[in-house]
């Protein structure tokens, strides 16, 4: 049984909590207990980094705080934006002494800077691929999907240090182990529009419509995400992309949860796979992957 | 490497007078076409002092915080942390491109949902953004905007109709308070004195 | 009793400016132990000197302390005009009140009192000197040559042709280096085989050159005019005696498909094999891994056919040793690759460039072959995935040159030309081809190269876009080259069949571990140092070890071989002489005081102390001690500051001398 703290982030209690679903679902499936940080505050996002540097410390910061002070050392964000805020905002303290003591004054109380922070792809790895591949209860050999990665989870890579910034691999090991194919194709880390959702759309259309075209032009039947601004980007918006591109393709965007969890013999309403803006009938795995 | 010339002391730490132009930001940014200064110019723009000219650009707010720049720079300047002070005098400044205001105005109701709330609420974010959207450019469109779309959400219970609050919402603001740049600059001031 | 003077020197203004020079010499007239002190404008003018000779000889002067500026720049000349006045050189000291004082300091009165302790401490110091003579080591009138790329090549038939012997010691199956593999030369485009081939076939006829191909450097004793070399003769599976290069044996070799090194890894080879049909030696060899007699011991094709009876499959590894008086570095470079796996922890690939996982994407010497009429496509411009004749080329600069990012900061200098070659011998194959080179600067500082540069642009037509390129992407057939034009401030795509990568240069592999039994010291990525980088640039600190051509740093033929010339010069200076001379300011060890404790011997960074018996007549053994080797010891102090027991001192730096500079101090 693993046990670790658990920073869900405003978007999986909000409109993507189809995404809190879905890991919810699956952590339990595969064993690992999430500790919600008590009273967690938002991490202030693009917003605050570009608007306030010192806030985009300190709301993070606060989260940490939260951590440290109630015995928590690792927490998982699931949401690559919010991991990457407490990530830099640890280093950023770690860094600097007297960041460090005005941040305790600012946020009111004492951030060292030691939590670990983890993402999804990590919260795999810890348990371990061995063991996932040992749980696979249906092995999704009709999958054969594009592994995005977005900006966030590798970017900017000396912060995060997190696998490779360029051709990251990782999540296409986790793929592997639930019996997924994936294939080979060139937006792995491209930017989808991240936050430019609401305020300027013809970003999205055109960055995450590339995406798409790219992955299906390499033969993918789905995208992989393990983000849930680039699965409203890819996802929820997909409808209007194709129309302003003239072009429908319907391709079904999974989180990377949602995978493994179907690989673990969870239904696709448990994993709120239903909830997704493009479904289509990959989830229910065709007899001959069964055998 | 501490900068000997650097312009501006926001920049400090940056790297900025590492730059040497190659351009390699620009070739891997995504919205680059769209922008009015492309990055590596917003760079020299700020090693020559030009901060209200590379300020004023919409360049600045047309950048997505991706990162690739950063990423890729050989020089290793931090070229996300370069646009992101430059982001904070506009706003100091008044000098936010006009066109782009739509961007700092969603961004500003994202603090201030976050100040009221502790957490994002997206439901009241989206009105609020839409009515100072609107307030500003009297768009109809951005109004009626995704009208379709909160149904869908609705019927798929994506949606969390009264949104969350955090219990200790005065903390908060608190945190919001003493981060302001008045504030930030007034305390640093206190601790060099004691120092 | 002592009897010593002082000349302080004005240097013009550079030191009278800024100190009293009456005061000083007034100061030190008085110092214990001065019989006479003067001033005088130049004293490193003949004037001057002639002043110090005069004193000399009218004071009878026992010692001489000279005022003026660093020992580096005159201490040779004051010496020699003791010298010339029968004072033994080595009692002649200088006080740098130049550059430690008067160019140093605003406020005279305290320049010139700093000064005058500068002096005094001089004077104590030569209080305690004594006459020295030079120290006289034999010389072996012989040469090694280490590298047989052109600067090698070049370097040996220079001294052969002066007329000494040399070992050309060559790594690979053939002399010919990089600058054989390529196509044609900047920026005059004629062809580098045709220009190169004489030259070794020269260096192949040659009676004054023995060459060891296929050999490594595997150990270097002894010292500067006395080097024993021990060189290994790789197992090449054939008697090169025997062999006549007729041919038979590769032609009937059944294992043809493997990846030509000559060729970059873009044509084939047989398992038996000569590298090039120019090679010098015309003889080939076995490469063990691919041959099928090794691999599966049913193979003996070339054993068979082979008329001469030259094919060993007992052949083995070979340790002979060459007695040497110099040593010529030439070991070359190798190209950066982009791959993900790096020979060196501080450089990274480019993943945005896809790690070198495009078959379409090559570096510049990989071109050369394509380009080349020798090379793997007959000098057709095909490309290496489907030998489709490419319509759109990029080239790309300054990839990892100048890129900190990837560990490397320096500019790899040969780039810019070449990529402008490779435009040119493009657009003469390809007419209707486009050309494109992403550039950061263009560095064409040569005579004729920037009007090369131009005539690429001009006359043959290559866009160039003044940018890095951020990624490259494989679709559809394509290469997506994503760069930026900054001139214009906007990104540039280009749907490329080709690209061409100009890798950053780096030192061969090996010329670090070489370097270290050379004792020469190499820069943090490998290139090996000059002595000074304006007045020594091709002797190392190790003596008798010179370096030439890109094993120094990165540079294109003219400059390999005029620094091949020039390393070859000074050998021949140091071989016109009977017998060498070494400053006699070294260490030396006091044998009765001597513990043989031996730290001297494993700090010593030159390896010149060694282990040593005294015997009395009878033979027998009395005590052992270190004993300092004249030959190697460069005179840097290591050994005083390690001995126990005192027993170890400099000549002429002896710790006396600086007890005495201490105390005339404080």
């Amino acid at each position: 049984m693993i046990e670790i703290g658990y920073y869900p982030g405003c978007a999986l209690h909000g409109s993507s909590n189809d995404y809190e679903a879905s890991v919810q679902a699956c952590m339990k499936a595969l064993g690992v207990r999430l500790n919600e940080l008590d009273d967690w505050i938002c991490c202030g996002a693009t917003a605050a980094h570009s608007m306030n540097h010192m806030l985009s410390v300190a709301l993070p910061a606060r989260n940490l705080g939260i951590a440290e002070r109630d015995g928590i050392d690792e927490v998982f964000a699931p949401c690559p934006m919010c991991s990457m805020e407490l990530i830099k905002a640890n280093r950023a303290i770690t860094a600097s002494p007297s960041l460090r003591a005005q941040i305790a004054e600012i946020v009111e109380l004492p951030v060292e800077g030691k939590t670990e922070v983890i993402n999804l792809i990590q919260v795999f790895e810890r348990v371990g691929l061995e063991a996932i591949r040992a749980a696979v209860k249906k092995p999704l050999g009709h999958i054969q999907a594009a592994c995005y990665y977005g900006c966030l989870l590798t970017r900017p890579p000396k912060v995060l240090e997190f696998d490779d910034a360029e051709q990251p691999s990782l999540m296409e090991g986790i793929l592997e182990a639930i019996g997924a194919s994936t294939v080979e194709w060139n937006y792995k880390t491209e930017c989808c529009g991240a936050g430019m959702t609401m305020a300027r759309e013809e970003t999205i259309i055109d960055l995450a419509g590339k995406i798409l075209d790219n992955a299906a032009a390499h033969g993918a039947n789905c995208l992989v995400a393990a983000c849930p601004m680039c699965h409203v980007n890819l996802d929820m918006k997909q409808a209007d992309i194709a129309r302003a591109r003239g072009a429908s393709r319907g391709l079904t965007v999974y989180y990377l949860s949602d995978l493994v969890g179907l690989a673990l013999g969870l239904s696709p309403e448990e994993l709120a796979i239903n909830r997704h803006f493009v479904v289509r009938d990959l989830d229910a795995a065709p007899a001959t992957s069964e055998a | 490497m501490a900068s000997q010339h650097a312009t501006d002391d926001r920049f400090a730490g940056m790297s900025l007078d590492e730059c040497y132009q190659c351009g390699k930001c620009t070739a891997g940014c995504p919205m680059a076409a769209a922008m009015d200064v492309v990055p590596n110019q917003i760079f020299r723009l700020a090693q020559l002092g030009k901060l209200e000219r590379a300020a004023r650009s919409q360049a600045i707010w047309l950048c997505v915080s991706c990162f690739t720049c950063t990423a890729r720079c050989p020089k290793s300047v931090d070229c996300v942390g370069i646009i992101d002070a430059l982001r904070e005098m506009s706003l100091e400044k008044g000098w936010v491109a006009p066109e782009l205001q739509r961007v700092r105005l969603f961004q500003q109701a994202f603090l201030d949902n976050i100040r009221k709330n502790g957490r994002i609420n997206e439901v009241e974010l989206i009105q609020r953004f839409k009515l100072s959207g609107f307030l500003n450019d009297f768009s109809v469109p951005l109004l009626m905007k995704d009208a379709m779309l909160a149904p869908k959400l609705m019927q798929r219970g994506k949606f969390h109709v009264f949104g969350e609050k955090v219990k200790d919402r005065d903390i908060v603001r608190r945190i919001f308070d003493r981060c302001q740049p008045q504030a930030v600059a007034s305390g640093a001031t206190e601790k060099e004195a004691v120092s | 009793m002592a009897r010593i003077g002082v000349f302080v020197c004005w240097c013009g203004e550079n030191i009278a400016r800024t100190v009293d020079v009456e005061k000083v010499t007034a100061a030190a007239a008085e110092m214990p132990g001065v019989r006479c002190a003067i001033n005088y404008k130049y004293m490193c003018s003949d004037p001057g000197q002639a002043s110090i000779r005069e004193k000399i000889q009218s004071e009878k002067l026992r010692g001489v302390v000279v005022a003026s500026c660093s020992p580096h720049m005159h201490l040779k000349t004051f010496r020699a005009a003791a010298q010339a006045a029968g004072l033994n050189p080595y009692l002649v000291e200088m006080a740098n009140i130049r550059e430690h004082c008067s160019w140093v300091h605003h406020n005279k009165d305290e320049a010139t009192e700093k000064a005058i302790q500068l002096i005094r401490m001089t004077v104590g110091k030569v209080l305690r000197n004594h006459a020295l003579n030079p120290i006289k080591v034999p010389l072996t009138k012989r040469a090694l040559v280490i590298g047989g790329g052109v600067a090698g090549i070049q370097a040996s038939l220079d001294i052969a042709d002066a007329g000494y012997e040399v070992v050309l010691v060559e790594r690979e199956p053939s002399i010919g280096g990089k600058m054989a593999g390529l196509s044609e030369t900047f920026p005059t485009l004629d062809c580098s085989q045709c220009i190169l081939t004489p030259r070794m076939v020269e260096v192949g006829q040659h009676p004054n050159i023995r060459l060891y191909s296929y050999s490594e450097v595997e150990a270097v004793d002894g010292y500067v005019g006395n080097f024993e070399v021990t060189i290994r003769k790789k197992a090449r599976y054939v008697d090169i005696d025997k062999c006549t290069g007729c041919g038979d044996c590769w032609t009937k070799c059944p294992s043809k498909k493997n990846l030509s090194e000559f060729d970059q890894g873009m044509g084939t080879r047989t398992a038996i094999y000569v590298p090039f049909p120019q090679a010098v030696p015309a003889r080939p060899v076995i490469d063990k891994e691919a041959c099928l007699h090794f691999k599966t011991g049913k193979c003996g094709a070339c054993q068979k056919r082979c008329q001469a009876g030259a094919i060993n499959f007992e052949d083995e590894d070979q340790l002979v040793k060459e007695n040497v008086g110099a040593v010529i570095i030439a070991t070359g470079y190798k190209l950066y690759k982009i791959t993900d796996a790096q020979n060196n922890a501080k450089y990274t690939g480019y993943g945005e460039y896809g790690y070198g996982q495009y078959p379409d994407v090559i570096d510049g010497l990989q071109f050369e072959r394509i380009v080349s009429a020798s090379g793997p496509t007959g000098g057709e411009i095909k490309r290496p995935s489907d030998g489709a004749e490419p319509k759109n080329i990029v080239f790309i600069a300054c990839v990892g040159s100048r890129d900190n990012a990837k560990g490397m900061t320096f500019c790899s200098k040969i780039c810019c030309m070449y990529t402008a070659k490779h435009t040119m011998l493009y657009k003469h194959k390809v007419h209707d081809g486009q050309a494109h080179v992403f550039y950061m600067d263009i560095r064409a500082g040569g005579k004729n190269y920037d009007e090369f540069v131009r005539r690429a642009i001009e006359k043959d037509g290559a866009k160039y876009y003044r940018g890095r390129v951020s990624k490259i992407t494989q679709e559809n057939g394509k290469l997506i080259v994503r760069g930026t034009d900054t001139l214009v401030g906007e990104p540039i795509t280009v749907e490329a069949d080709m690209v061409v990568l100009a890798t950053a240069m780096q030192p061969a592999d090996g010329a670090r571990e070489l370097a270290q039994k050379l004792k020469v010291g190499y820069d943090e990525f490998g290139f090996l140092s000059e002595s000074h980088p304006k007045l020594r640039p091709v002797e190392t600190t190790s003596a008798g070890v010179y370096i030439c051509g890109a094993c120094h740093a990165p540079k294109d033929i003219p400059e390999a071989v005029a620094q091949a010339s020039a390393a070859a010069g000074k050998v021949q200076v140091m071989f016109g002489k009977g017998e060498l001379t070494r400053e006699p300011e070294i260490a030396v060890i006091n044998e009765q005081t001597c513990a043989a404790c031996y730290a001297c011997v494993r700090t010593c960074p030159y390896g010149a102390i060694e282990k040593a018996e005294i015997r009395d007549r009878k033979g027998n053994l009395v005590k052992y001690t270190a004993r300092v080797n004249q030959g190697l010891c460069m005179g840097c102090g290591t050994c005083v500051a390690v001995c126990p027991s005192k027993s170890a001192d400099i000549e002429g730096f002896s710790e006396q001398q600086i007890y005495e500079m201490v105390k005339n101090l404080v």
